[in-house]
């Protein structure tokens, strides 16, 4: 069996003296895709930003994508792509030059900027808009290219849904399908049950800290 | 990614944003003049004011840099793209000298402003003999300017209160490059009978306080970036 994508042990994680984390146990292979639920404040966008190599752990065993967390954080962050709850965009830059240089920070071509603006349907009227002047569901969709264009092995998504329509929806999803099918493993953290569980390969239940299988998986 | 690269790319996606919104040129040279008009009123005296440019062209600048600085960072962090540079693992060092070199292109035009502005309303005279001087006097303290003020704007950028934080953190730090670069301007302006061979020691410092902040810049952003 090929080693896990992602493999928490007992993981504890404190923010402000805070536990955010508390015992938390999770095992993800490649190629799946996880729904994160449960209630506001239980930890889900703590357990992504853990994946992330942005959150430092105070006990357990955490590695993902074969980097041990404990030892070097940082190291994971290049192979990984977190959509939390900003978008990460340059509100003054337009649409392409987002793109453009979220891609750039990994090499991409110009064919595969080209690529995400037109996988998430900003190829023609929105590349050369402001962000600034763009709806929320039209800077999600521009994040999501960003994501996209990074190549990222792990995604971490939380509330991807959120602010889009059902167009935008419908082509996340498809995204995500798409990324999966090719080898990519995704963690979606969101409320929207019905569409994400759709999505979802497997769901795990975040309560105070910990995780919990839902439906004997 | 190289680091020069990621600094190239950093530093062009600043100057673009800036090309865009225009708030250098909109907001913090007016601000500048506005502090140099200040000045005036408030010494309104020729003789004083011509003694005391040099100090007053380095203040103005001081200040108006602490506006720069805090729109460096909040471009970074109105919409968590300083958290997105992380998760993407792009290179500190990379966003340090690519902020640093973008801050610095910003800096080096308000400072040919406020030198014309010292000129004008100070009646500053620009003396052939001390052109070099000046010129790598400006080079040397912009160079620092732009390493210190992207090194505390990183760190202030995640803090609560960061508005009033950053001129608290700063100003003391940059008080060297505020003696030293004075002191040679007033040299290469000739000001108060001082002449160019007096300003060169304090090239040495403005170059040292520069190299200091830029290694050291380098190597610690990460950590004050990081959660």
């Amino acid at each position: 069996m090929t080693e896990p994508v992602v493999h928490l042990v007992d993981v504890v994680a404190v923010m402000g003296g805070f536990p955010v984390l508390a015992g938390a146990d999770l095992t993800v292979q490649r190629g799946e895709i996880v729904l994160l639920r449960g209630p506001n404040g239980a930890g889900k966008t703590s357990l992504l930003r853990l994946c992330a190599g942005l959150l430092p752990i105070e006990r357990g065993e955490a590695t993902v994508l074969g980097c041990d967390l404990a030892v070097d954080r940082t190291a994971v962050r290049p192979r990984v792509g977190l959509l939390g709850h900003a978008n990460g965009l340059y509100a003054d830059l337009s649409v392409a030059d987002n793109v453009a240089f979220w891609g750039a920070t990994v090499g991409a071509t110009a064919a595969e900027i080209d690529a995400s603006l037109t996988r998430m349907g900003l190829a023609t009227r929105l590349a050369g808009v402001r962000v600034s002047r763009l709806s929320a569901g039209q800077r999600r969709r521009t994040a999501l290219a960003c994501l996209v264009v990074r190549r990222a092995e792990l995604w971490l998504l939380d509330e991807p849904h959120a602010g889009l329509d059902a167009a935008g929806r419908d082509e996340l999803d498809a995204t995500l399908r798409e990324a999966a099918s090719s080898g990519a493993t995704i963690m979606v953290a969101s409320h929207e049950l019905e569409r994400a569980g759709a999505l979802a390969t497997r769901m795990v239940e975040v309560v105070g800290g910990q995780t919990r299988p839902v439906g004997g998986a | 990614m190289s680091t020069w690269r990621i600094a190239r790319l950093v530093a062009a996606k600043d100057l673009r944003i800036e090309l865009r919104s225009r708030v250098v040129t909109n907001q913090v040279l007016p601000f500048a003049a506005l502090v140099m008009v200040m000045f005036a009123f408030a010494l309104d005296n020729d003789t004083v004011l011509t003694r005391v440019a040099p100090g007053l062209v380095w203040l103005a600048t001081l200040f108006s840099m602490l506006v720069l600085v805090q729109r460096a960072f909040a471009v970074e962090s109105a919409d968590g793209a300083l958290d997105a540079l992380q998760v993407a693992g792009v290179r500190p060092g990379g966003i340090f000298l690519g902020k640093s070199i973008a801050m610095a292109a910003q800096l080096a035009v308000l400072e040919v402003v406020l030198l014309l502005a010292a000129v004008v309303l100070y009646k500053v005279q620009l003396a052939g003999s001390g052109a070099v001087l000046l010129v790598t006097t400006f080079v040397a303290a912009t160079t620092g300017l732009a390493f210190v003020g992207t090194l505390y704007g990183g760190l202030a950028a995640g803090a609560r209160g960061r508005e009033t934080l950053l001129p608290l953190l700063m100003l003391p730090v940059v008080a060297p490059v505020l003696i030293g670069a004075t002191r040679a301007t007033e040299a290469a302006l000739g000001t108060n009978g001082a002449s160019p061979s007096e300003g060169w020691p304090w090239i040495g410092l403005l170059a040292l306080f520069a190299v200091l902040f830029g290694v050291g810049g380098t190597l610690a952003f990460g950590s004050l970036i990081d959660d």
